[in-house]
């Protein structure tokens, strides 16, 4: 190719590198895509591979579903906030639990200590949940949970609480994240080891395709990978090679591929670096369709078809200026909806500090509104579809991902990765020299490392007092005076039972859950029998 | 001969967001300083313990999830009873502007928050650590 050099003196000193490190050339032409073809890798939406989107009509003929995090305090509280962004337009739930609820402990254990209800709601049986959903039809919404090693406890739940209100299990749908592997890699949210974990898995995989068919069994999450300091390719390869992974789990366990791929859905994270999140949503896509259909064979286009949740980046958010914040959201937000979003949360303003009040959560859902009523992007499908630079881009993260598959292929596969600390230690790279970026200010935050403001106002925050601790306990007390303790003690013996066999470990956990078992002790149970994973800590 | 600081980097409670905690330890060892990191999920019992068996001169707890109130007045607490009174103790993580002088009331002398340059923690450990470790 024959163009001229270019002429660093004419630019700015530079670097000119994405958020990731990626040098970016200054123009982009036609050679760059030359080997591009049209029907192959591109397509029209709604066609395989799905590059420019999974459906013909874009958002035209459905909007994303404008999803917002939310849970704090009791659920009473988490109640009421979910009845104001329902009333605001929201369109589907999705619950925070806090963290010993995350991590399968009672509220009166040593490690809760000033931890219940502070960043999520607290439930600890399925006393919570029927307080949590209390008013809200299971039947007419759909639901996300973020919840992962003790997500089959807190899935029973939910079932439960459906069963209670006479909603059939067949009409459910909503979303379990249930990605272990990601807690392995980045969120370190896990319990128990890698195998038993993942059998937990492929049982709800199984329990689902019969028992709730619209379930969506697994939310496979780039979200926590990106957040812990991962490149934009590194979300990229991880997250779909851990969807592979459960892909080849479930096929081991003797299912038949289309019978449970269709209900896998994603979760990338949307970060400030306009143009690459943009590729490698596109890039995500044509990727996994490419894998389901020739390397696990699926037939059905439902499982070819990438379907994603996308959360804006957390971790561009800024204690200082923090309403420098509702501008980096809103560029993040575009960028997914661009990139052809299923679905979207966009962060508040104050999450730097500490958890949204109503009034900032209801401002990040009108950034979305504005987006899809008032931008206009929503009345074309992916508008940035044949743009030199974007299908180069999509290109090279594609590339690159697959080279990233190529290693972890090598090791045996992404469990046998994650045991050797591959994942954990590009992820430890890519942060520090992120941060080191920083440092030298070769990368410019505003407000951070430039354009710094002394004596700010502060801005008005959620403070979450010790009042949720002290009802939970008192709660937890008093449920295990009045509940049957047989009852519970003898399913919790069923569970611990299976649990050593082979059977699937969603039936005895319905019935802990209906005997009022709390969250810890089901989680107990199978600690007692399986142990728990440790890490070695790596810096 | 300078002694090396010798840093406890902590991550107390039940979150697993090690980030910060990673990258703050890495930067005290580029800086020059013996690191060691606890790993996750440590009771104010084990961080003291830590500090004390391995004669930390700074303890830093990273704290994201919103416990700090609880944690850290646990923290000082237990550092008082082993003697070990003389411990830089650092955080950094999100906290709330309203509990900041509760932090520094109890003896939490320096307090990071999002953004921090490494630099800032840096040169703050070495302007507050106790004069023993510094030069022999």
């Amino acid at each position: 190719m024959d163009a001229p050099p270019q002429k660093p003196a004419a630019e700015r000193p530079g670097p000119f590198t994405t958020i990731s490190g990626r040098p970016i050339n200054r123009l982009y032409t036609r050679e760059d895509i030359a080997a591009l073809e049209y029907g192959r890798d591109l397509a029209d939406p709604g066609t395989f591979p799905y590059t420019r989107g999974i459906h013909p009509t874009g958002y035209r003929g459905r909007l994303w579903t404008m999803r917002q995090f939310a849970g704090f305090g009791t659920p009473e509280e988490t109640n009421a906030r979910y009845k104001t962004l329902l009333k605001a337009g929201g369109t589907g739930l999705s619950v925070a639990f806090d963290l010993p609820t995350l991590m399968g402990r009672d509220p009166d254990h040593e490690l809760s200590l000033g931890e219940v209800g502070k960043c999520g709601v607290s439930v600890v049986s399925l006393a919570d949940m029927e307080r949590l959903f209390d008013g809200i039809g299971l039947s007419g919404i759909t639901t996300s949970m973020t919840i992962n090693s003790p997500a089959p406890m807190i899935f029973a739940m939910y079932l439960a609480v459906a069963e209670k209100q006479g909603a059939s299990w067949k009409t459910l749908s909503g979303t379990i994240q249930n990605d272990i592997l990601k807690e392995f890699i980045a969120q370190k949210e896990y319990i128990f080891p890698p195998r038993q974990s993942m059998r937990l898995i492929t049982d709800i995989f199984a329990f689902c395709a019969k028992e709730v068919p619209k379930w969506n069994t697994i939310s496979v999450s780039g979200y926590h990978i990106r957040e812990a300091g991962s490149t934009s390719v590194q979300e990229l390869a991880f997250t779909l090679r851990d969807g592979f992974e459960y892909v080849q789990y479930g096929i081991d366990a003797g299912l038949d591929v289309d019978a449970f791929a269709p209900q896998i859905s994603y979760f990338f994270n949307s970060h400030s670096d306009f143009f690459e999140e943009i590729a490698k949503f596109r890039a995500a896509r044509r990727l996994y369709a490419e894998v389901m259909r020739e390397k696990f064979k699926a037939k059905n286009e439902r499982s070819w078809k990438l379907r994603f949740h996308t959360q804006t980046a957390g971790v561009s958010l800024t204690a200082q200026q923090p309403y420098n914040n509702v501008v980096r959201t809103a560029l993040q937000a575009l960028a997914a909806v661009l990139g052809g979003t299923q679905s979207l949360h966009t962060n508040s303003l104050d999450e730097a500090l500490a958890l949204p009040t109503a009034e900032a959560a209801t401002l990040a859902l009108r950034t979305q509104q504005i987006i899809a009523h008032e931008s206009g992007v929503t009345n074309v499908v992916d508008p940035l579809g044949g743009s030199y630079f974007v299908e180069k881009l999509t290109l090279d993260m594609e590339q690159e991902a697959r080279t990233y598959f190529d290693i972890i292929d090598r090791m045996g596969g992404m469990v046998e990765a994650i045991e050797q600390g591959f994942p954990q230690k590009e992820i430890a790279e890519a942060s520090y020299r992120f941060q080191q970026s920083v440092e030298k200010r070769e990368k410019i935050i505003v407000g951070v490392n430039d354009f710094v403001q002394e004596d700010e106002e502060p801005i008005p925050i959620l403070y979450i007092d010790d009042s949720t601790a002290n009802r939970q306990l008192a709660r937890l007390d008093d449920l295990r005076k009045t509940r049957d303790n047989d009852k519970a003690r003898r399913a919790l013996d069923a569970l611990r039972d299976t649990a050593r066999g082979t059977g699937n470990t969603m039936y005895p956990l319905m019935d802990c859950v209906r005997a009022y078992a709390t969250v810890g002790e089901m989680c107990d149970a199978l600690r007692e029998v399986w142990g728990e994973y440790e890490e070695v800590p790596l810096i | 001969m300078s002694q090396k600081i010798r840093v406890v980097i902590a991550k107390p409670g039940l979150d697993g967001h090690d980030r910060g905690a990673k990258v703050i330890a890495r930067a005290l060892r580029d800086a020059g300083m013996e690191v060691i990191y606890t790993g996750l999920r440590q009771t104010p019992d084990q961080i003291v313990g830590a500090a004390l068996q391995e004669d930390a001169d700074v303890i830093g707890l990273s704290i994201l999830s919103g416990a700090h109130m609880h944690i850290c007045p646990r923290v000082m607490e237990l550092l008082k009873e082993k003697g070990l009174t003389d411990v830089l103790v650092v955080i950094g993580g999100i906290i709330p502007d309203v509990d900041i002088p509760k932090l520094q009331e109890i003896g939490i002398r320096g307090i990071f928050l999002p953004g921090s340059p490494m630099q800032q923690i840096i040169d703050f450990i070495n302007a507050n650590v106790r004069p023993r470790a510094q030069a022999i």
